[in-house]
This record gives C-alpha cells, sequence and structure tokens, in this order.
C-alpha cells in the first residue's frame, strides 16, 4: 500500500511543490545583506582589531615593561627591549608588534598589569609597504593618543565583566 | 508598418526590398531577444539573491540595472584563448553551432495574431529540429576543446537532449493532437475561449512534462549535470573565454526563453488574454495588446526556470536517465491515447 501511495505522491510532484513554496516564501523575507562601506554591523566593546599603547591622563606612558605580553603572545608578535630611565624608573626602549604574526587572540592585553597594551575597535587599516604593519612603539603609542577617548569607553563599558 | 518600409524602399529592385524587409523582421525580433538574454542573467542573479535573503548585485548603475552591460563589455575585453591542441576551427565552429539554432528557432514564433517572421506549417516541427540542432554545437565545443572535463560534459549533454528530446516530441504530439495543426499560430487559436480552454488542462501532464524536458533540453539546473560545476569544473565551456563562452551563455538564455515562450503558446493560450469569456473583465482588459499577455505568460515561465535552480539539487545522472526514459516516456504515450479519445469524444470545452 505504502508503494503505491509514494508511488502515487512523487507522480504529483508533491515534494517538489513543497520545496517551492519555501523558497518562493524566502523570496519575499526581510534581506540581511549589510552593504558594507554604507552599512556597518555593531561592534561589541571587547573587539580585538588594531593594538594600541596607553598612557596614563598625565601625558605618562603605562607601559612599564614587564614583558609579561611578550611572554603570553603565543604567535612571538612581539618584543621589547627595556632601559632604565634618567628618572630611575623602568620603561621599554623598544615594543614592536608585527601585525603579519599577530593573531589577535587578545592574550597581551589580558596579561597587561597596567592596561597599557590593548586592542581596539579598529579593523579597518592596511599597509602599502612591507613595513607599514611591522608596528613600533611610536605607531602604537601615536594610536594610543589618538584614540585614547574610544578606547577608555569601550574599557569601562566592559570592565563589569573583567 | 511592413507596408509603410516596402513604400520607402520602393525605389529598390523587387527582390532587395523584401530580402531589406525580412532582415528589419530579423533585427526587430533578435536585438530585443539578445537584451532579454542580458536581463534575464541580471533577473537570475536577482531572484536567485533574493531567495538566498541576499539582494544580489546592486552596484552597477541603480539598483545594479546596468551590470549585464557592464558584464558584456568586459567579456568582450577579453582575450579569447586558443588551447594549444585545439582543434581551431572546430573550436571557434563550437559557440556558433550552438547560438545559431537557438535564434533560427525564433523564426516560426508568432508574438500575437499574425506577427510572425515565417508563417510555416511545420512550425513545430521545425523547431525540433532547431533545439535538436543545438546539441551540435555543444558536442564540437567539447570534443574541439581537447580537455577531458569538456569531454566528459559533451557526452553527457549528447545523452540527456537525446533522451529527453523523446519525452519532448511526445508532449509536442500531444499538442498537435489538440490543435489539429503543426503551424503554432493555428495552435493558440484553436484554444481561444476562455483560460479554461487552454490546452494547460486537457494536456496537464504533457504540460509538466514538456516543461520539466524543456528545463533538461537547455541544461539548467537541476538538469545541468553538463556543466556541473562541482563535478567537471564547467563541463563542454570550460575552456572557452571572452566572446566565444559568452556565445554560448547567449545560446543557452536564448533557448531558456525559447521553451518558455513555447509553453506559453501551446499551453497557456500564446497572446489570448487570460479574462478571455469573463463578462466584466473582457471588456475591462480588452485594450491591452495580445503581445502583453504572451510576453507576461513567457515571462511567468522564465521565473520558474530561475525559481527551479535556486530550490533543486542537481539530478544524479542515473536518475536523469530514468526519469527521462521510465517515467517521461510511458506516462506521455498513455496519456497521448488519453487525448485521443478526447478529441475522438469530441469531450469538453476544448474539443467541440
Amino acid at each position: 500500500m505504502k508503494v503505491i501511495t509514494d508511488y502515487l505522491k512523487s507522480l504529483i510532484l508533491i515534494e517538489l511543490f513543497k520545496g517551492m513554496a519555501l523558497t518562493g516564501k524566502y523570496l519575499f523575507k526581510k534581506k540581511i545583506t549589510v552593504q558594507y562601506p554604507e552599512e556597518k554591523t555593531p561592534l561589541s566593546p571587547r573587539f580585538r582589531g588594531l593594538h594600541a599603547l596607553r598612557r596614563y591622563p598625565n601625558g605618562e606612558e603605562r607601559c612599564i615593561a614587564c614583558k609579561l605580553c611578550e611572554a603570553v603572545c603565543p604567535a612571538l608578535a612581539i618584543t621589547i627591549e627595556s632601559e632604565q630611565r634618567a628618572d630611575g624608573s623602568r620603561r621599554t626602549k623598544r615594543y614592536d608588534i608585527d601585525l603579519t604574526k599577530c593573531i589577535f587572540c587578545g592574550f597581551c592585553e589580558e596579561s597587561c598589569p597596567v592596561d597599557s597594551i590593548v586592542e581596539t575597535h579598529i579593523f579597518e587599516y592596511h599597509g602599502e609597504e612591507r613595513g607599514d604593519l611591522y608596528m613600533t612603539k611610536e605607531k602604537l603609542l601615536a594610536i594610543g593618543d589618538k584614540y585614547e577617548k574610544e578606547i577608555a569607553a569601550n574599557r569601562a563599558a566592559d570592565a563589569r565583566y573583567r | 508598418m511592413v507596408e509603410l518600409l516596402e513604400q520607402s524602399l520602393s525605389w529598390l529592385p523587387g527582390n532587395a526590398v523584401i530580402l531589406t524587409v525580412i532582415i528589419v523582421k530579423i533585427l526587430v525580433i533578435v536585438l530585443p531577444l539578445m537584451g532579454a538574454v542580458a536581463y534575464l542573467t541580471l533577473a537570475e542573479r536577482k531572484v536567485i539573491g533574493y531567495i538566498q535573503v541576499r539582494i544580489g548585485p546592486n552596484r552597477v548603475g541603480p539598483r545594479g540595472l546596468l551590470q549585464p552591460i557592464a558584464d558584456a563589455v568586459k567579456l568582450l575585453m577579453k582575450e579569447t584563448i586558443l588551447p594549444s591542441n585545439a582543434n581551431r576551427f572546430l573550436f571557434l565552429l563550437g559557440p556558433v553551432l550552438a547560438l545559431a539554432p537557438a535564434l533560427a528557432a525564433w523564426a516560426v514564433i508568432p508574438f500575437d495574431e499574425g506577427w510572425v517572421l515565417a508563417d510555416v506549417n511545420a512550425g513545430l516541427l521545425y523547431i525540433l529540429a532547431m533545439t535538436s540542432m543545438g546539441v551540435y554545437g555543444v558536442i564540437i565545443a567539447g570534443w574541439a576543446s581537447n580537455s577531458k572535463y569538456a569531454f566528459l560534459g559533451a557526452l553527457r549533454s549528447a545523452a540527456q537532449i537525446v533522451s529527453y528530446e523523446i519525452a519532448m516530441g511526445f508532449a509536442i504530439v500531444g499538442v498537435l493532437l489538440a490543435g489539429g495543426s503543426l503551424n503554432i499560430g493555428e495552435i493558440v487559436t484553436a484554444q481561444q475561449g476562455s483560460f479554461i480552454h487552454w490546452f494547460w488542462l486537457p494536456l496537464l501532464p504533457l504540460f509538466f512534462i514538456y516543461f520539466i524536458s524543456g528545463v533538461a533540453e537547455t541544461n539548467r539546473a537541476p538538469f545541468d549535470v553538463a556543466e556541473g560545476e562541482s563535478e567537471i569544473v564547467a563541463g563542454f565551456h570550460v575552456e572557452y573565454s571572452a566572446m566565444t563562452f559568452s556565445v554560448f551563455f547567449l545560446a543557452e538564455y536564448a533557448n531558456m526563453i525559447l521553451v518558455a515562450m513555447l509553453a506559453a503558446l501551446m499551453f497557456l493560450g500564446g497572446w489570448l488574454s487570460p479574462f478571455e469569456g469573463i463578462p466584466g473583465l473582457e471588456t475591462l482588459f480588452s485594450w491591452v495588446p495580445g503581445i502583453v499577455w504572451l510576453l507576461a505568460k513567457c515571462a511567468f515561465f522564465c521565473f520558474l526556470y530561475l525559481w527551479f535552480r535556486a530550490t533543486f539539487p542537481r539530478y544524479r545522472y542515473d536518475q536523469i536517465m530514468r526519469l527521462g526514459w521510465k517515467v517521461f516516456i510511458p506516462i506521455t504515450i498513455v496519456w497521448l491515447m488519453v487525448v485521443g479519445g478526447l478529441v475522438v469524444a469530441e469531450a469538453g470545452p476544448w474539443f467541440d
């Protein structure tokens, strides 16, 4: 009996019509495309994008050259050299992040005891030459200075969960 | 309008006038057809995009409306690559042999009462012959490319088209029985009355089989094993680039529109208004010219093509053969008997 009903079902193409009804329904659904340069999806305050080195409000750089980030970096993208400054405090002489090695895991930010190295919300950046994605201390501090307001706001928004 | 053209050309010798008139008629058919092909590609991308909850191409021109033109310009500018071990003559002949029958078949398509380039009495037979010729383009292209993928695609396409030709032929025989003529214009006039008088009702199984065979005949999804991009890269046109490639595309889409047009003419009453015989609506819509109805019906079938492609996964090769030989051919033969009986009994509103 089942054989006969199945045969008749296949003859009247019922399954095919069901499939077409489904796709036909989707034809009129609201489209989910985000047209990128004009429209953007919302970003979480935890978004891990381009790196930056921050300063204290008085202009002193936060980084104390503890090298925890260098140690934790799974991609070995961070290179730090330290020295003693004239006032006796320990500071970095060199702080480089090779963005072509970086995997944007955020461990450096997590490991930092003074919230100096952070990953910002910036993801639209590019390099035109080979060295452009090799971030030096100056470049990182410049990014930190430029976006300090956004960076601080994002940290504040996420502070409850840290 | 034809008279006007003939008068303005009266300074030419008699034969030249006839020739010019024919050429103008051909251009009047072919140029809009090429435009339709171009915009069918855009419609395809848009419809499939919408079904996949995307918006499709929308960057070139307003809402992407200039996309087909951009595509055409791109293909025109590209280099036509001849594979080093290909048979040059056949390689270039392939696309032409694919496109020529697809265009030639339009000669006997009537667009309205009497609007036909060649009012041939064996119109349907001619169409059947022309659509079968298209397969030579594919076979020659596949063979001349000297590539195993192209060759496999050509073999698959040949076997598939030959199988479905039979079912399609039988479906057309049904129309011929019902209409009592091979002239497409006469088949349409035989459907006069109302939309119930159209042949889709008495020939319902043949209608379905005709359109499904038409999809298989044009190598479209879900029967697109000849292209089979997930199995044999692009099938018969792997080695083709630039204009040679776009000619294959033109042929495929021209064939799609042709099959859609024939389905509209043979089963949905061609240029006849669907409101014929309905008291109020008939007069309300009597100002609409017949060609609008025909094009609307044709567009509906073209949309079905795209809808199929967005819905169904590709058939397995042996399933295609099973469907063609073991399902469609028996059903068409049985239904031909039924139609014959109906015609002899002068049944219903159709055959009396």
